[in-house]
């Protein structure tokens, strides 16, 4: 572990190089094992049954991926589930979004009575796990007739106390408070310094917790596992999840199709926004 | 969530500066309509719920009859019940499976990243990207991974002259494969947060260190690892509580391996962690009464747990 220090003596440059190469060996070495479950679903999203219960098993891709992708589209409403999570996903983090800035700013810039007490609630429900409200939350969402539809996934996901917590921490630094006079001086009222000082300075802020809303959600299965009650509309985890419970044995191939092709639309976001997400996550536990 | 490191609020108060407070309300109306959405949220899917489910905890309710006092039968039900004690272990077992080699291998390559100079943004990508991939996808593939007529892992043994290893119809089994597959989707995103945490540490400590004639092993001990230790702290806390809640990896990667509930966890209720207990009795069961005193225990659990954790990592810092 000679590599923590930084500077390196010109004696020491042979030895250096070595540990350098050895260094990057081994990091690749992680990669693959990072990769290669991808690599795996590929593999077997190419292969029919048979191919794939035999032995040696398949190391390099095969020919079936259509048929596997025919044979998904027939056994799950694929585009269906596709939909929801998409209208899922995207309305709470548009909704997040909003709600959590807007908070975020009045703790972080705003002085009022029960501020210290309001902002310390917000970090015990942080903690708060979410099966001890989840009997009651299926009672009251049972009782306003929105088990089964996307509404009572949406709804209660609308703002969180992680977001608030993160953008007030984003916003202290990141909002000049002569800007916020000067704003007022000219007469902006809360909303308009909100809309026109505060939000174009944090919009980097804004794309991490976007996307990070957005891939939670996109992700999220206890949830509505229990509240999409009905089989055929549901979100595409969920639908996934069918699909292995029900043919699990019999066309893994399919099965993995479904997974791989669930992955692609969250790749994609995720690809997009690497830099902000992988940037901004260290910030936040250092902060 | 790092409240203690947090910097005092330099803010200037711009809204009240120019005058003094007077009626509280009117005057700052806008500022708690600005910050209601969150707390009527929690008001009725938060602090209403929680305060229901320790109401429904001392009744026995299906969810649909009339409610029966019970008064604090099922918690006296809960203590003396062994699946609930068999999910207490099974939940530690696969946390200490999963979370002692993801924090190890984290740190290595946190390190690693931090000295490689070249490629560094590339290869966090590669190593954040398990953590953004559905746990449900994921599972599918570790159960396959994991399978015991095709699995790769028993053709890797068995290349090797190795007999095959029912991985998930062994209590072991199960185990292990739930926690792989939680080190492999954890390990990239810890790792990225432990590297932030290293690039805090001024290399002028670093310096002075090798000026006294500090070894790589010694530096590391002495001045690396007590200079992580909120970032430790941090990771454990977070690890701890997703970790004792874990529900997903072993629901997906078990569901169709146990005839009796697609939340029992495999044979043997053996890869039955507290939070799929939970499920099974509130969902399958229609138990709520008893659902919701099972939840109270997990919250108490993970409490403990956590609060054991914070002394054991804080307590060395003060030798």
């Amino acid at each position: 572990m000679a590599f923590l220090q930084g500077t390196r003596r010109p004696k020491a440059i042979r030895g250096t190089r070595k540990r350098g190469i050895a260094l990057h060996v081994s990091l690749i070495l992680g990669v693959l094992l990072s990769a290669f479950p991808f690599y795996w679903a590929v593999i077997m999203s190419t292969h029919t049954s048979s191919e794939i219960f035999s032995y040696p098993p398949k190391l390099l891709p095969g020919t079936h991926f259509l048929e596997n992708v025919r044979s998904l589209f027939d056994n799950i409403d694929f585009f269906g589930s596709m939909f929801n999570s998409v209208l899922v996903a995207g309305s709470v983090t548009f909704l997040v979004l909003f709600f959590d800035s807007l908070a975020a700013f009045v703790f972080a810039k705003f002085q009022f009575p029960g501020k210290n007490v309001l902002f310390a609630l917000l970090m015990v429900i942080f903690m708060v796990p979410a099966q001890l409200a989840a009997i009651p939350q299926f009672v009251i969402m049972a009782k306003l007739g929105w088990i089964g539809s996307m509404t009572a996934l949406i709804v209660p996901a609308a703002a969180n106390a992680f977001g608030i917590f993160w953008m007030r921490q984003y916003m202290k630094s990141a909002i000049h408070d002569e800007l916020l006079d000067a704003s007022r001086i000219d007469g902006a009222n809360f909303l308009r310094q909100y809309w026109h000082v505060a939000l174009p300075v944090v919009r980097p802020g804004l794309a991490f917790l976007g996307i990070f809303t957005f891939m939670g959600q996109w992700n999220d299965y206890a949830w509505p596992l229990i509240a999409l009650t009905n089989p055929n509309n549901v979100t595409l985890q969920v639908a996934l999840s069918q699909l292995n419970g029900t043919h699990g044995t019999t066309d893994y191939g399919m099965v993995m199709t479904g997974a791989l092709l669930a992955l692609v639309p969250l790749l994609i976001v995720f690809a997009v926004g690497a830099k902000q997400i992988i940037g901004d996550l260290g910030k936040g536990a250092i902060r | 969530m790092a409240t203690a490191l947090d910097k005092p609020p330099a803010a200037v108060d711009s809204s009240s500066a120019s005058s003094r407070p007077k009626n509280g309300f009117r005057k700052y109306w806008h500022l708690y309509a600005a910050i209601s959405p969150f707390y009527l949220l929690f008001l009725c899917f938060g602090l209403i719920p929680v305060g229901f489910s320790f109401y429904l905890s001392l009744h026995r309710w299906d969810g649909l009859g009339s409610m029966e006092w019970a008064g604090l039968s099922q918690y006296k039900y809960l203590l003396s019940d062994t699946d609930f004690w068999n999910s207490i272990g099974n939940t530690l077992i696969i946390w200490a499976l999963a979370t002692f080699p993801m924090i190890f291998l984290a740190m290595i390559t946190a390190v690693m990243l931090n000295s490689a100079v070249r490629f560094k943004n590339v290869y966090r990508f590669a190593y954040f990207l398990p953590n953004v991939t559905s746990v449900v996808a994921i599972a599918i593939v570790f159960g396959s991974v994991f399978s015991t007529n095709f699995g790769l892992v028993n053709a890797l043994l068995q290349a090797v002259g190795i007999d095959q290893i029912a991985w998930l119809n062994t209590p072991w089994g199960i185990k292990i494969a739930i926690a792989t597959l939680m080190t492999w989707q954890w390990t990239g995103y810890n790792a990225i947060i432990f590297l932030a945490g290293l690039q805090t540490i001024p290399s002028e400590v670093y310096e002075a260190a090798r000026m006294d004639g500090a070894g790589p092993v010694q530096t590391f001990f002495r001045i690396t690892l007590p200079m992580m230790r909120p970032v430790l702290l941090f990771v454990l806390i977070i690890s701890t509580v997703t970790g004792l809640q874990s529900f997903s990896e072993p629901q997906v990667l078990l569901q169709n391996t146990s005839n009796d509930s697609t939340f029992a966890g495999g044979p043997g209720h053996s890869g039955q962690t507290m939070v799929l207990y939970f499920f099974q009795q509130t969902f399958d069961n229609n138990d709520f009464g008893y659902g919701a005193a099972v939840a109270w225990g997990i919250f108490l659990v993970v409490i403990i747990f956590s609060i054991v954790n914070w002394r054991l990592v804080q307590r060395r810092g003060e030798d």
